[in-house]
């Protein structure tokens, strides 16, 4: 009966929502979106203070902000409050984590019971140094090509995921992660105030950017990329280990 | 243009499948297992939709440590109720 | 075509929200909601024929037709939330566990 009842709730809801975003003619039909109407052509030329005309790869200097890869330049340069909201939520979320699962005293591993042989422990050490060096190409060309600070952050914990999975004595020194994370967070605000002191408001991109398409371009972007990427990183790996311990009464 | 037509309705009606399967399986890590199978699929519309850098964090964050953090808590629960 | 099947799948989600009584399920049903609103949300930002939203050696000026990059930034770090927000579900799921011993929300009821 009660299944029943929110079968019939939610096939109305979704009836309702795709015939009112049908009839609503400021809702545009599947692909046949113009972006000259909306804000993002803006931030597609780079000319949010004033037209600057097009961008060209490789031949643009000192743009107003010098990312290759435009989602890019709208996480950390346009809209770069916003992420610092979402780091605070990540941090607040592996706080909640740590405050239900840690234990005071002692704490033992969860043992995933089966012996590693010697080929997994070689492979596994060999596997763990190729991916953390993808995770860091990955966080270093956020700006040129597809990823930045998240995907490669998580690369870097999925790497030591790995080290926990092969090995049932491995542990991480989590106090350390917990320093590393408040140090790159703290790093993030001092960024944003640097940019309040040296130019005029609250993490603006305050370093020359440079030729669109260099390695060493965009100004400020790499380095807040880099300093989220060490932070997420660090922060999903004291997530993992909080999972993968127990307390000694448990 | 006629074959990212097709497979777009390839991949919705795989997406509605599994994601019904991942719901009202009884089996808990069979449930999780699906979700996985969701979020790999989720990447390929992704990329269908000209989004690489969303699909490339769903790849590493969805299908890989989501289930990862599931698959652990099921394991210490099973532990535990072997224990008893 | 994608974007009735988003629609459809963040509806599957909530079914899945208001019938299923195991905390491990209800993750999970969250979990299908949240694609299916990320892949609508990117929908929103396709335009037919457009590009990836990255400058490159071969699509190399801005003037060319490029797919909308804005929801495209939101939902990168939707997911990264996506992930706290699920662990610490999943942390609240194992203390519940360790208290009462079942991961049933009607068990749990009658225990108290």
């Amino acid at each position: 009966m009660k299944k029943l009842f929110a079968f019939v709730l939610t096939i109305g809801l979704g009836v309702l929502m795709i015939f009112s975003l049908r009839a609503n003619t400021l809702f545009p039909e599947f692909g046949d979106v113009s972006i000259a109407d909306r804000i993002s052509a803006l931030f597609l030329d780079k000319s949010v203070n004033g037209d600057n005309g097009d961008v060209v790869f490789g031949q643009t200097t000192d743009a107003e902000d010098g990312a290759a890869n435009l989602v890019t330049s709208i996480v950390v340069d346009y809209r770069s409050f916003d992420t610092l909201g979402e780091v605070t939520v990540l941090f607040i979320s592996s706080l909640g984590v740590a405050l239900l699962l840690g234990v005071a005293g002692k704490q033992k591993r969860l043992a995933l019971n089966f012996k590693p042989n010697f080929m997994l422990r070689v492979g596994s050490r060999a596997l763990f140094g190729i991916i953390l060096m993808t995770g860091v190409y990955v966080i270093l060309h956020g700006h040129l090509t597809p990823g930045g600070g998240f995907p490669g952050g998580a690369m870097i914990a999925s790497s030591i995921l790995l080290l926990y999975l092969a090995d049932d004595e491995f542990r991480t020194k989590v106090k350390g992660f917990k320093v590393l994370e408040s140090v790159a967070g703290s790093l993030y605000v001092i960024v944003g105030l640097l940019g309040l002191v040296l130019a005029t408001y609250f993490l603006q991109n305050f370093l020359p950017t440079g030729t669109v398409g260099d390695l060493f371009s965009a100004g400020v972007l790499p380095i807040v990329y880099v300093l989220i990427g060490l932070k997420v990183g660090s922060e999903i790996s004291g997530i993992i280990d909080h999972f993968l311990t127990e307390g000694d009464l448990a | 243009m006629m074959l990212l037509d097709i497979v777009s309705i390839v991949i919705g009606a795989l997406l509605l499948i599994i994601a019904f399967v991942a719901i009202q399986s009884k089996d808990l890590i069979k449930s999780v297992l699906f979700l996985s199978g969701l979020s790999m699929l989720a990447v390929v519309s992704f990329v269908l939709l000209k989004a690489p850098d969303v699909a490339l964090t769903e790849a590493v964050i969805g299908s890989g440590l989501v289930t990862a953090l599931f698959i652990f808590t099921l394991l210490s629960v099973k532990k535990e109720g072997s224990k008893k | 075509m994608i974007q009735y099947a988003a629609i459809l799948l963040f509806v599957l989600g909530l079914y899945g929200l208001l019938t299923n009584r195991n905390v491990i399920k209800i993750i999970v049903s969250l979990n299908v909601l949240e694609i299916g609103l990320n892949i609508f949300i990117i929908s929103i930002g396709y335009v037919s024929g457009g590009i990836a939203p990255i400058l490159t050696s071969v699509n190399n000026t801005s003037a060319l037709l490029f797919v909308d990059p804005l929801p495209q930034a939101l939902v990168l770090t939707a997911i990264v939330i996506g992930v706290g927000t699920t662990a610490l579900g999943l942390a609240f799921a194992k203390s519940i566990y360790a208290k009462y011993g079942t991961f049933d929300l009607d068990e749990v009821e009658e225990l108290k």
